[in-house]
């Protein structure tokens, strides 16, 4: 059972959120006329780590906003919550920042 | 290896069960082997086991950190069944359960196939057209199915509460008869002996950590806990941690690792002879032989290699165990866990080649794949001894990620197994 801080609304139940998946994907612009690899690797191949991941979450049974989480995915201890477009620190699994 | 059969029990009784041999041989890996297959689960060990049957490849060996079985092939909760929506996947899926049909036969083991038949429930509308379609569907791919109505889903579950006044009343359904359940150790236990008698290595304790590469990039061995072993080609079958190995040969895969959880009851007197899966609430319910209500659901709902379940999922599934089945509410619950299973965006499994020359995959079962165990063995076997896909692997390949022929069985495998 997870005990997320939505940045707005403060420590809620996990229940209340839902995951997203992997953060900081960058979309291929079509100026770089990107092939089907990059596409691919954009909308089906994921990170995965066994250990810290970057992911989004949104308070959906709250203030409806999306946020990131660093978190590690064995302990799932929650090292690091930052708002979109914020700059990421330097967690490390098992490390506070 | 002792041949299993009721002669040879009562021979061996006579002397006082002393003559039985270890169902297989415990190995320690030799430095070179043909074929090394990462991962001691169902599909790794029905690779090994095929190839040394099908292909005459006999220099092999199965590779385990832990022991055979102890990842999600024992964790699972036994559902068979090809109720499947495409064509591709009926065709695989129903390749496997033929397999299964004459399993015990085969391996010389009693894997407790029981064809129970397998119920889904329809609670609106919406649910019942879902289920004409989704009924349709496998009627058309070859796969036999029949509508229900209430009537006789109350007849032949008179536990399920099917009343219009019901939290989930149930409209009507389908049943696959042919699904069913079967033991999942003795799936694995059977592989694995059958395969050692064919002069397979199946090495437990052993973690792989990395992969040899030759010059030009290809893989042609492995690091482990034990040493380097070399090998021409390396198969892998290592589930929720597809991702992790992939990471180890330089690449990535479009995979998430979820845990799924299962729980069973304190053992009761018969009370359910078939498997019914909701559709409302997706819980999904049989009785064992030895009584214990064995149950699932959904998903935790994000990644994790933690191998433990979660409060609200456990929840939800016992809520609607509840809800469903009035006279199962007081039922204990004995023991519940979670595996973490391998899910890709397509709900459809990988069986082929992957980026590295060397190296091939069996992936991307996630919530279902114990069901596969045999047609997953079979065609990854068939990959890595002729170098071609099999027929019914083909459309199942890692590239289809690239073209864009997915094949979408999320309705069909999404929730249930
Ligand atoms: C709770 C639950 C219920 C399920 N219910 C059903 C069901 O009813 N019907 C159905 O069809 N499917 C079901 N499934 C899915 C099914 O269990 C799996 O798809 C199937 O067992 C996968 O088999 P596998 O051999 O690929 O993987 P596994 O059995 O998980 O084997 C993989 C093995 O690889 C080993 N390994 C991992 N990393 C390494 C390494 N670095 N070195 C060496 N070895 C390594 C692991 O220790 C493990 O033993 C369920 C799964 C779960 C978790
Ligand atoms: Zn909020």
């Amino acid at each position: 059972m997870l005990l997320i801080t939505c940045p707005w609304c403060g420590p809620r139940d996990e229940i209340e959120f839902r995951w997203g998946g992997e953060s900081h994907i960058r979309r291929p612009t079509l100026q770089s006329s990107p092939q089907d690899e990059e596409w691919a690797d954009y909308l089906f191949y994921r990170k995965n780590p066994k250990g810290l991941h970057r992911e989004r979450w949104v308070h959906e049974a709250g203030c409806g906003q999306w946020f990131n989480i660093a978190r590690d995915t064995v302990s799932h201890e929650i090292v690091e919550v930052y708002r979109m477009g914020e700059a990421h620190g330097q967690a490390e699994r098992g490390k506070r920042p | 290896m002792n041949w299993y059969s009721g002669l040879n029990l009562i021979a061996q009784g006579l002397r006082g069960h002393r003559g039985w041999e270890p169902a297989w041989r415990s190995a320690t890996p030799k430095p070179r082997y043909d074929v090394i297959i990462v991962g001691g689960g169902g599909h790794g060990l029905a690779t090994a086991y095929y190839l040394a049957r099908n292909h005459g490849v006999t220099n092999v060996a199965v590779i385990e950190k832990g022991w055979i079985g102890g990842g999600n092939s024992g964790r699972n909760t036994t559902v068979i069944r090809s109720n499947y929506y495409y064509r591709e996947s009926a065709d695989l899926y129903e390749f496997s359960l033929k397999l299964y049909e004459r399993l015990a036969r085969e391996l010389n083991y009693n894997i407790m196939f029981s064809q129970r038949g397998m119920i889904v429930t329809a609670h609106s509308r919406h649910d019942m057209e879902l289920s004409a379609r989704w009924a349709g569907a496998m009627r058309r791919n070859g796969v036999d199915t029949d509508m229900l109505d209430v009537s006789e889903i109350a007849d032949r579950v008179p536990a399920l509460n099917v009343s219009p006044r019901a939290r989930f009343p149930v409209v009507g359904g389908f049943v696959q008869k042919r699904a069913g359940t079967a033991r999942h150790d003795a799936v694995v236990w059977g592989y694995a002996r059958a395969a050692s008698a064919l002069g397979v290595d199946i090495v437990e304790g052993c973690e792989v950590k990395g992969f040899v590469r030759s010059p030009s990039g290809s893989v042609v061995g492995i690091e482990t806990s034990m040493g380097r072993i070399v090998a021409d080609k390396v198969g892998m079958a290592v589930a929720g941690h597809s991702s992790v190995l992939a990471g180890m040969a330089g690449f990535r895969l479009p995979v998430t690792s979820y845990a799924l959880q299962a729980f069973v009851s304190e053992p009761l007197k018969p009370a359910l002879d078939t498997v019914v899966l909701s559709l409302a609430t997706g819980m999904y319910i049989s009785q064992s032989d030895k009584g214990g209500l064995v149950i699932g659901g959904g998903l935790d709902r994000y990644s994790s290699y933690a191998q433990r379940g979660n409060a609200p999922v456990i929840r939800d599934v016992v809520g609607s165990v509840a809800e469903q089945f009035p006279p199962f509410r007081r039922v204990r619950l004995l023991r519940h866990w979670a595996g973490i299973v391998d899910v890709v965006p397509d709900s459809s499994p990988v069986i082929g080649e992957t980026p590295v020359p060397g190296l091939y995959l069996n992936c991307g079962w996630g919530t279902g794949g114990f069901k596969a165990i045999p047609v997953g063995g079979w065609t990854l076997a068939h990959h890595i001894a002729t170098g071609t896909p099999h027929p019914v692997a083909r459309p199942f390949q890692l590239e289809r990620f690239k073209t864009g022929a997915l094949i979408d069985e999320a309705a069909a495998s999404g929730i249930a197994h």
